[in-house]
């Protein structure tokens, strides 16, 4: 049967395939290419010449959107936003899908109900008084209240994909080390949390990913120059030096490539997990 | 725990009892407890109070007072409100054909593809993992007038595509959607040829012995066993339609004259800029109320028996 099927898709020509492939290559990936060759152009080379190859490579843009768009100030900001955010994802989630999956949690199946009704509320929802709550706390311009926000938004999705490798687990392992003694924490951290590290690579790079690219939350809650994130800067950066292009498709290259190197490395891992996410949003 | 009873006979039963409940009831809601409190603080809290303010006036700052039902009458009084509802389903209307077509088609013709499958993967995936902001700046160069690919395609004597189309009332609607569709595509496409790849090939083997051509396997085969994943992603762009922010906001704010406006630009001015917090969840709830009656005309067809 196996050796028929071979055969059978062997006798298939795939030469239409390819092509248009390739030509939906170019829809997909030429804009990034434009945007590559932009980033090493000079304004006068612009006027000649907008899409093509550069003709003389500038790479003094790169140093120069690296100062211009204060990636020295935005890019620690970013950093503290993606490691706090994953951080305390992780663990306020692993704790409560270890609950779900392994403990039996009464009334877990309401809970499950309650953050799939929970994660699909708009953010314009709540957004408003959120504001001003925030405000009132003394938490807008502050990394930390940011992050708060980033946590409790991402949670569900990530309680998801952990909930669902966590159940996978056979229970001997848990049992093993409860009958040595270990309480509920213990066999959690000493045992399922080390078992269960694909799961968190995963989540782990999704909601790094969405912290890295937010644009709206940060936009609202972080407006001071010295609190801007990669991306909002990046916007702000991208209005006053609109005219231009060879600063601001250096300064976008320079925000693309750590995700691109990234994706590159954990290609599996990334799209599973964001397929997965993206039934969430 | 029965084991533990037995090791330890002389322990007082009510103790042990409780211990059991401590151990079964108490403990694993521990563990959720810090993911509910969060999730109270931020999204519920705020929630309650939305609904709250939407019957007052508040500015955002100060005292509400209740003003009724007025925030939402004045909704279908507000002629911003009605283009940006009109601009919601013009969205809704290009993102449940055009990038769910292209994603079908895309996974259709890479699904057999064995010799750099996995490259087309990857590359049709990675615009969707870029910022929204770095989207937005790629095609607002494209599409510029004197510099864009319509400049150039005049230059060679093809002429009408060096318009601005982000500054035009006729072209910005459209405009935006399609950097929105650029990045967003193919994503669609990957769980398309995910679910693709789990049709069983007995049935593509059958349909050719039957003499089916490809776009009789497409139809016959293809998009039935692809079907739960197609209908919830229909589903969801119909709920995410109504919730688009991002490359309206980055590319046109919503202009020019508001010919790319929609629902949640209205809640961001209004509620963070025009100090209007009251009317501004009114309409955010008018969103949520929109992909509800979407989930809910989809719980109802299925209810008819539609097998969706």
């Amino acid at each position: 049967m196996r050796q028929h099927r071979i055969r059978e898709s062997r006798s298939i020509n795939l030469t239409p395939n390819y092509i248009i492939l390739f030509i939906v290559l170019i829809f997909a990936g030429g804009p990034l290419l434009i945007l590559c060759f932009n980033a090493l152009k000079n304004s006068a080379d612009f006027g000649r010449n907008p899409l093509g190859f550069p003709s003389t490579l500038n790479w003094s843009n790169f140093s120069d959107a690296w100062v211009k768009g204060n990636f020295s100030v935005t890019l620690p900001n970013t950093l503290i936003l993606v490691t706090g955010t994953v951080v305390g994802t992780m663990i306020l989630s692993s704790m409560a899908a270890y609950s779900i999956a392994k403990l039996k949690l009464p009334g877990s199946d309401a809970l499950t109900m309650y953050f799939l009704v929970v994660s699909s509320l708009p953010l314009q929802l709540f957004l408003v008084p959120l504001f001003y709550l925030w405000r009132k706390l003394g938490l807008v311009n502050n990394l930390f209240g940011l992050i708060i926000i980033y946590t409790a938004t991402g949670c569900a999705f990530a309680i998801f994909l952990l909930r669902s490798y966590m159940v996978q687990i056979p229970s001997d392992f848990e049992d093993a080390a409860r009958v040595d003694g270990a309480n509920e924490w213990q066999a959690f951290t000493k045992v399922v949390i080390p078992l269960s590290w694909p799961a968190f690579l995963t989540t782990g790079l999704v909601t790094g990913l969405n912290v890295w690219n937010e644009f709206m939350l940060a936009t609202v809650f972080l407006t001071q120059p010295k609190l801007y994130t990669v991306v909002t800067s990046y916007y702000n950066f991208s209005t006053a030096y609109g005219r231009n292009w060879g600063l601001t498709s250096a300064a976008a290259v320079m925000m693309v490539i750590p995700i691109l190197v990234l994706f590159l490395l954990l290609q599996r891992q990334f799209i599973s997990g964001l397929t997965q996410g993206g039934l969430k949003g | 725990m029965s084991s533990v009873a037995d090791v330890m006979p002389m322990k007082n039963q009510a103790v042990l009892k409780r211990q059991r409940f401590f151990r079964t009831k108490i403990i694993p809601w521990l563990f959720v407890l810090p993911v509910l409190l969060i999730n109270l603080i931020v999204i519920i809290g705020p929630t309650i109070s939305a609904i709250y303010y939407s019957f007052t006036n508040w500015t955002g700052m100060g005292k509400a007072t209740s003003v009724g039902l007025a925030n939402y009458i004045h909704i279908f009084h507000d002629q911003d409100y009605g283009m940006a509802f009109k601009n919601n389903l013009i969205w809704l209307l290009f993102f449940l054909t055009i990038p769910i077509i292209l994603g079908l088609i895309v996974a259709n013709v890479l699904a057999p593809v064995k010799k750099g499958g996995m490259f087309f993967r990857a590359a049709f995936f990675i615009p969707y993992i870029l910022p929204s902001v770095v989207t937005a700046s790629i095609w607002r160069n494209l599409m510029s007038p004197t510099l864009g690919l319509g400049a150039q395609l005049a230059k060679i004597g093809i002429s009408g595509l060096d318009i601005a189309f982000l500054g035009n009332t006729k072209t910005s609607l459209l405009s935006v959607a399609f950097v929105d569709f650029w990045h967003w595509w193919g994503f669609l496409m990957v769980l398309f040829l995910t679910s693709m790849q789990s049709v069983p090939p007995e049935l593509f083997d059958a349909a050719r012995i039957d003499g089916a051509n490809r776009w009789q396997e497409f139809i016959h085969v293809t998009i039935p066993g692809i079907r739960p994943t197609l209908i919830f992603m229909l589903l969801m762009t119909g709920i995410w339609s109504f919730l688009a922010f991002d490359y309206s906001w980055v590319l046109t704010q919503g202009g020019p004259a508001g010919s790319s406006n929609l629902l949640s630009i209205i809640v961001f001015k209004d509620g963070l800029m025009k100090f209007q917090a009251g009317y501004a969840s009114a309409v955010g709830i008018s969103m949520t109320f929109f992909a509800a009656i979407i989930i809910m005309v989809f719980v109802i067809l299925r209810r008819k028996g539609w097998e969706i």
